[in-house]
């Protein structure tokens, strides 16, 4: 069981003078919480949907658990959990009734009252799926990926436009799957989700791959585990070489500094700039590798 | 442990799509008024505006008291008016001829309106008259040679028609627009099972849609079944196949709603019209006939009549059959040829 879950190799999907995914390289392990991520037009919901046979790579070479598309998709599609970025499920069905609709088409699974327990909808089961809140909507859709007892689920932007609230329960969804063993591959642009989730994070920017790690490598990588951000009358290269201070750069209002030792950077800092009007500092993030390597923020 | 769990849990995957297909149908009002009450409606206005009635009089308009008293009849009702009031009247159709003192006598009126030339005559044999006609009139009122028993198969095979296009066609674009189309391809989901629910659908909604209609004639209109019932649900089943496919097939690529609308009506449209529901398609020049002939509401109408009027057997609709037949197939090749599920 040393083979990995998905692979892909030098994947590419051009629609027509647009590319959306330029050779992108993945492996996700086996019982792994995989996460792509990205800003919105990056190419993961591309990606993902080439993985999950929704959509033909114009060039690029994908295995999942194994199998190859349009050989094995039977099989395949057996052992897949999906949940697709937006998908209406129907409105006048009740919860119950969607469950038991996708539960047949699957030799195998789970019962219905386990995975309404599952996505905590066994109160829910009897309303009209249009009734739902949005996280209860998001939940469902859900539960209907895990009602094949898939063995990788997929889970495209599963918490977008969802309240912290919905968010952190639909994180314990995902949790309470991983620790079965299984394996999860979700996309997302919260950087949050990532670090929370994530074992490992593919970082995607223009179809590509720009970093991949677990998300405490990945802030590593940095330098420093702190993040000062200012704004005063200096140039960042003025303060790159001060003492605990391992990279500088100009931000949308201002710099940004990574800090490795914030009690000997911040004296120092504060001792060469005059005319200080805001400071402020904060643990590194996903965010701010992102920022690092394209200058560019998640969610613009 | 697991293998007896998983076989007693898993539903039957055709059942369950063709329920969801009924449960959605039937907790939308609106759908439920369009396929059923709506060709009730319609069939209780038309049965009520072309009902025999006693012939009515004609209107005539004089100008002199004397030839009122000569026209006035059981047939003839006279309006004494001066000239102008007169040709005013006719103007704006209050009577149907004017009759001037002569001599000569003149009548003032429109040829092209039948209602006149009947005036005329009745006039001029009143004017003129020749002792008693040798003929006897009678009218004809028997079950099966009035309007209503034109209609009802009509509005059998309008209905058939529009409620297997809006009910396929629609349904399966809306499906689309709401990524579920691509939701469920994600499954292993058999795609011939999800077609054959909509089939199945339609073949149940059937055996609601013709009792309802064939019950409210026999009740309200008397208009029976001259020929066998099994036979009349086959031509049935026959035009809701052939309008299944259709259905699929102008779903099978667009992309949002309004589209579909536009092709359902562009399809239903020219048959609501040429094919025979309101009005005979022998109202048509016979240079374009053969062309009516296979369209399949007029397949599926001439059909249901043969059957419910002249008490035909398969034999006589043989052609009909046909026609619903190719069509069915053809579209049904065609649609999923080409069909989007994604």
């Amino acid at each position: 069981m040393t083979e990995a879950a998905v692979r892909c190799e030098k994947l590419v999907k051009r629609y027509g003078e647009v590319t959306a995914v330029d050779g992108l390289d993945l492996e996700v392990r086996r019982g792994e919480c995989f996460g792509l991520l990205g800003p919105n037009g990056a190419g993961k919901t591309t990606t993902v949907e080439i993985l999950e046979g929704l959509n033909d790579p114009t060039a690029g070479t994908v295995e999942v658990l194994g199998m190859r598309w349009t050989r094995d998709d039977k099989a395949l599609r057996q052992r897949l959990g999906i949940s697709l970025q937006e998908t209406h499920l129907p409105e006048k069905l009740t919860v119950e009734e969607n469950l038991r609709l996708f539960r047949s088409f699957y030799q195998r699974g789970r019962e219905i009252d386990e995975v309404l327990d599952l996505v905590e909808l066994r109160d829910k089961r009897r309303s009209w799926t249009e009734k739902l809140s949005g996280g209860q909507k998001q939940r469902l859709a859900v539960a209907c990926a895990l009602v094949s007892d898939p063995d990788l689920l997929f889970l495209d932007e599963p918490t977008t436009g969802l309240d912290p609230q919905s968010r952190r329960q639909l994180w314990d969804v995902v949790l309470g799957f991983k620790a079965l063993g299984r394996t999860v591959l979700l996309t997302t642009h919260y950087m949050e989700e990532a670090e929370r989730l994530c074992d490992r994070v593919a970082i995607i920017d223009k179809g590509k791959v720009i970093a991949l790690g677990t998300p405490a490598e990945l802030i590593a990588s940095l330098g420093g585990e702190e993040v000062v951000e200012l704004a005063a009358e200096v140039l960042p290269e003025d303060l790159s070489t001060l003492p605990g201070v391992r990279g500088a750069r100009r931000s949308a209002d201002g710099i940004a500094l990574t800090v490795e030792h914030l009690h000997i950077a911040l004296p120092a800092i504060l001792q060469r700039v005059r005319g200080v009007t805001r400071l402020s500092t904060h643990h590194a993030s996903l965010e701010d590798v992102f920022v690092h390597l394209t200058g560019r923020h998640l969610r613009e | 442990m697991n293998a007896p769990l998983t076989d007693r849990s898993r539903p039957n995957s055709l059942w369950e799509l063709t329920l969801a297909r009924l449960r959605l149908f039937f907790r939308e009002p609106g759908a439920i008024f369009w396929t059923f009450g709506f060709p009730l409606v319609l069939s209780i206005a038309l049965g009520i505006a072309f009902r025999n009635r006693q012939p009515e009089p004609v209107h005539i308009a004089v100008e002199s008291p004397e030839l009122a008293t000569r026209l006035r009849g059981e047939q003839i009702r006279v309006h004494l008016l001066d000239a102008g009031a007169a040709r005013t009247a006719l103007r704006t159709g209050k009577v149907e001829l004017v009759v001037q003192p002569g001599p000569p006598i003149v009548y003032l009126f429109d040829p092209t309106r039948p209602e006149s030339r009947l005036a005329r005559a009745l006039a001029d044999a009143a004017l003129h008259p020749r002792g008693a006609p040798a003929t006897v009139d009678k009218p004809v009122t028997e079950p099966g040679s009035r309007y209503i028993d034109f209609l009802i198969p009509g509005l059998i095979g309008m209905t058939i028609m529009s409620s297997g296009m809006w009910g396929i066609g629609y349904v399966v674009v809306e499906m689309r627009t709401r990524k579920l189309l691509k939701r469920l391809v994600a499954t292993p989901m058999s795609k011939a099972q999800f077609l054959w629910s909509f089939v199945i659908m339609r073949s149940l909604f059937l055996f609601l849609e013709l009792p309802i209609l064939l019950g409210f004639g026999k009740l309200i209109f008397d208009v029976g079944v001259a020929g066998s019932l099994p036979l009349l649900v086959a031509v049935s089943c026959a035009g809701a196949l052939s309008f299944a496919g259709l259905g699929l097939l102008v779903a099978s690529r667009a992309q949002n709603t309004q589209t579909v609308s536009g092709l359902i009506n562009l399809v239903m449209l020219p048959m609501f019209v040429a094919s025979g529901v309101f009005f005979s398609t022998a109202r048509f020049p016979d240079a374009v006939q053969p062309y009516l002939r296979v369209l399949p509401l007029t397949a599926l109408n001439d059909a249901l009549r043969a059957v419910m009027i002249d008490g035909s057997g398969v034999r006589a609709i043989g052609p009909q059959i046909l026609v619903l037949a190719a069509v069915t197939a053809a579209s049904f090749a065609v649609a999923l040829r080409i069909f989007r599920w994604r």
